[in-house]
């Protein structure tokens, strides 16, 4: 069974289509990525895998090991495995961020049938995985993204992710506003996740972070439709070449 | 009583949204609504009162009939009935005087249950959290606990009307001077009807042993409450003191007007905590309790302290500035208040701190929290007179809004006569939004505990100022007042 398996996807705006017929579909330990212009859509995609509902689904499926997302809450999708690193992680003030995930951490093992980590165990595990991405311990006591940098934030995201050990790992522009460290950091902290039963669908604008984070395949959005797949060297492609020359080879097909 | 005697306890808690709104069927022994002088006379000799309470009583009300209703704010969508006070019962007892319960084995069970219900096993809970319990079921006080240990360290702790017969000095000395029998339209009022309360002394060098703790619970038809309360702390002392209520659910809007008075002498400390629950009104604005109060903190003495917490989610209304006049030289006050309003509540509080001695400081932390049509109000005032060297104010104050039909209001005031005085003031308002949500959902945190989570960190530093059960309370509290107020 394919880990995550989008057919036909048609989804609207305040009455505006911007998915118009999505497929897709990750198989367990593949890591995809979708690339593509700015207003292609890509976010939109991240966020009703999600399910955040201002977005209407119109048309078409989303399945998660099977199980169809679309009848679920976000944070049962959550439960059962998704995850967003968001391409502009929210503020929370007056939360602190430990807090925060100890009470995401919890939630999701009580979904599967796992006992409560208690402050000894959560705090162990936190401090294992902020070494993933080098991220500074000091910076979980306070407020959820309150006062972090751009940097910071994005770390924040993936440390987020290895603490809730979900099975489809969707990434929206990670590595925007990273500089080359910062970039290899992350990388390192994604790849430190990757394993044979996970998924990873990561979202870029740039070639860039691919070099570190190989994809299996590539997919290139535009104007709501996945256009274009192939390997690795698709982005390299696309790196060299912009995406001009898709759109006007799609425009020719169409 | 109502019609509902026949209807059992557990029938009414399922029944209600409102968790903890139930009635309980107990013999009532009520006055007929109106208020006259002779209402006055006839509280007065029920109680056994001597002549110069009465007279005291009969001085306020001749200055009430001469006072207007204060005229609230009409905020938006709020469309609230005039009260009519010839329509309000001023007296009521669970009991006749002389059958009333001498200690918890005689309290009526049922009354018992209720606590039950309320999470308040009143014995059981007293002994486990070691807290003296004064209960106060309509206007009469049926059980008062631990007074014996507490009567070792020298600590009164007592309703008021037996405060008046066992200490008519103490009672005589101290009532109504920080708040007198004249203050206000309420506080008047109040002073000629007030039916019973708790009276609290606390001796020269002592440190109550324990935290005293009062629950209060309107529960008779078209009962006015008019609760008085008087703390005084002598020399040294130190007490905290707990306040809590619930009340079961009805349609007609219902009049509670409490008068609490604090004295601190010199060196002494009042920690007066308050979680306020009464019923709130329905989805729709009907029904619900309109909480009047009236409370001040004297802290008479130098280097004295007075401390006020409150915790208010109930009420329809709820107008209250608990203040504090800083007589004494180098004396301290402060007020931490989360007020939360949802569906079309209404909450009106904040404070007024007089510096009035040398060195005076004060502290003010104020969270409002609005959903639904609520709304919220901060109303403060910090005047430094001309004595007040050096007198130093800081002042925070929150707003929390959830939704777009909510309001949050702010008038703080600031009156400065002194020069050297130092005053600090900070606001801000924030939104829960639908991005914060979704973040958290994103996480496996539901709806409800994502606001849960984000509320009770807004309010962290009032509630880091509470008891730690009373925190926990409170928690819970906030948590169960904004179900359903996230879509
Ligand atoms: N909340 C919204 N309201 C209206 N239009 C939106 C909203 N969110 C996204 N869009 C539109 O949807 C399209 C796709 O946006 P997005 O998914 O963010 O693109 P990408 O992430 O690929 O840059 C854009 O045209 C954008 O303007
Ligand atoms: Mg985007």
């Amino acid at each position: 069974m394919s880990l995550l398996e989008i057919k036909n996807l048609h989804a609207s705006i305040e009455g505006i289509e911007i998915l118009k017929g999505l497929n897709l579909t990750i198989e367990p330990g593949q890591v995809h990525s979708i690339m593509g212009p700015n207003g292609s859509g890509k976010s939109t995609l991240a966020r009703i895998i999600a399910g955040e509902d201002v977005y209407s689904v119109t048309k078409g499926s989303i399945l998660l090991n099977g199980k169809s997302l679309l009848d679920m809450d976000p944070e049962e999708r959550a439960q059962e495995g998704i995850f967003l690193a968001f391409q502009y992680p929210v503020e929370i003030p007056g939360v602190s961020t430990k807090y925060f995930l100890r009470t995401a951490v919890n939630s999701i093992r009580a979904h599967r049938g796992l006992d409560e980590l208690d402050a000894y165990g959560f705090l162990k595990l936190v401090k294992e995985k902020a070494a993933w991405v080098e991220l500074d311990p000091a910076l979980l006591d306070r407020p959820v993204n309150e006062g972090f940098s751009g940097g910071e934030k994005k770390r924040a995201e993936i440390f987020q992710m290895a603490m809730l050990e979900p099975t489809m790992c969707i990434l929206d522009e990670t590595d925007s506003g990273l500089d080359i460290d910062a970039l290899r950091i992350v990388a390192a902290g994604v790849n430190q996740q990757r394993s044979p039963e996970r998924g990873f669908l990561v979202i870029t604008h740039y070639q860039r972070l691919l070099g570190y984070i190989v994809p299996d395949v590539v997919h290139v959005l535009l104007d709501g439709r996945i256009v274009r797949t192939g390997g690795k060297e698709l982005a390299l492609e696309l790196e060299e070449k912009g995406y001009g020359w898709i759109e006007k080879e799609v425009a020719v097909g169409a | 009583m109502s019609n509902d005697s026949n209807t059992t306890l557990d029938q009414w808690a399922e029944q209600s949204d409102y968790k903890w709104g139930f009635v309980t069927d107990i013999d009532a022994d009520t006055l007929p609504p109106g208020l006259n002088e002779d209402v006055i006379r006839i509280i007065s000799r029920r109680k056994e009162e001597p002549e110069w309470l009465l007279k005291w009583r009969l001085g306020a009300f001749e200055k009430w009939k001469l006072m207007t209703e204060p005229e609230w704010a009409h905020w938006p969508d709020h469309d609230w009935r005039p009260l009519d006070y010839q329509a309000i019962s001023y007296y009521s007892a669970p009991l006749r005087d002389e059958d009333r319960p001498q200690s918890l084995d005689e309290v009526d069970p049922k009354l018992l249950e209720t606590y039950e219900k309320l999470g308040i096993p009143l014995a059981e809970r007293a002994a486990l959290a070691g807290v003296a319990v004064d209960a106060v079921f309509d206007s009469v006080s049926v059980a008062t606990t631990f007074r014996d240990k507490l009567a070792e360290s020298g600590v009164i702790f007592c309703s008021f009307s037996e405060a008046v017969k066992d200490y008519p000095e103490l009672v005589k000395k101290y009532l109504g001077k920080v708040v007198s029998r004249t203050d206000n339209f309420f506080a008047a009022l109040n002073a000629a009807v007030f039916t019973d309360g708790s009276f609290v002394y606390i001796p020269k060098g002592v440190r109550c042993p324990m935290e005293l703790s009062t629950y209060f619970r309107i529960n008779q038809m078209n009962t006015g409450q008019f609760e008085r309360t008087l703390i005084v702390a002598d020399e040294g002392a130190y007490v905290s003191y707990l306040e809590g209520c619930t009340a079961p659910q009805r349609d007609e809007n219902q009049l509670h007007a409490a008068v609490v008075e604090l004295v601190a002498l010199e060196d002494a400390e009042i920690k007066y905590s308050t979680i306020q629950n009464w019923y709130p009104g329905d989805e729709n604005g009907v029904g619900g309790i309109y909480n009047f109060v009236t409370k001040r903190g004297l802290c008479a003495g130098d280097r004295s302290h007075i401390s006020w917490t409150q915790v208010e989610t109930g009420s329809a209304i709820t107008w209250k500035y608990p203040s504090c006049i800083l007589k004494g030289d180098d004396s301290i006050g402060e007020f931490y208040s989360v007020a939360l309003t949802n569906n079309y509540q209404q909450a009106d509080t904040g404070t007024k701190m007089i510096h009035v001695g040398k060195r005076t400081r004060s502290n003010i932390v104020s969270k409002g929290i609005s959903a639904g049509k609520g709304h919220n109000t901060y109303r403060g005032l910090v005047k430094i007179l001309p004595g007040a060297t050096e007198a130093r104010n800081y002042t925070q104050c929150d707003s929390m809004l959830m939704g777009t039909d909510c309001g949050a209001h702010t008038f703080p005031v600031i009156e400065v006569e002194n020069p050297t005085a130092q005053v600090e003031h900070e606001a801000s308002t924030t939104k829960i939004g639908e991005d914060q949500i979704f973040y958290c959902n994103q996480r496996g945190i539901s709806s409800e505990d994502a606001v849960s989570m984000i509320v009770n960190g807004f309010c962290r530093e009032v509630f880091a100022e509470l008891p730690m059960e009373f925190a926990v309370e409170a928690k819970a509290l906030l948590a169960v007042s904004l179900e359903n107020s996230v879509g």
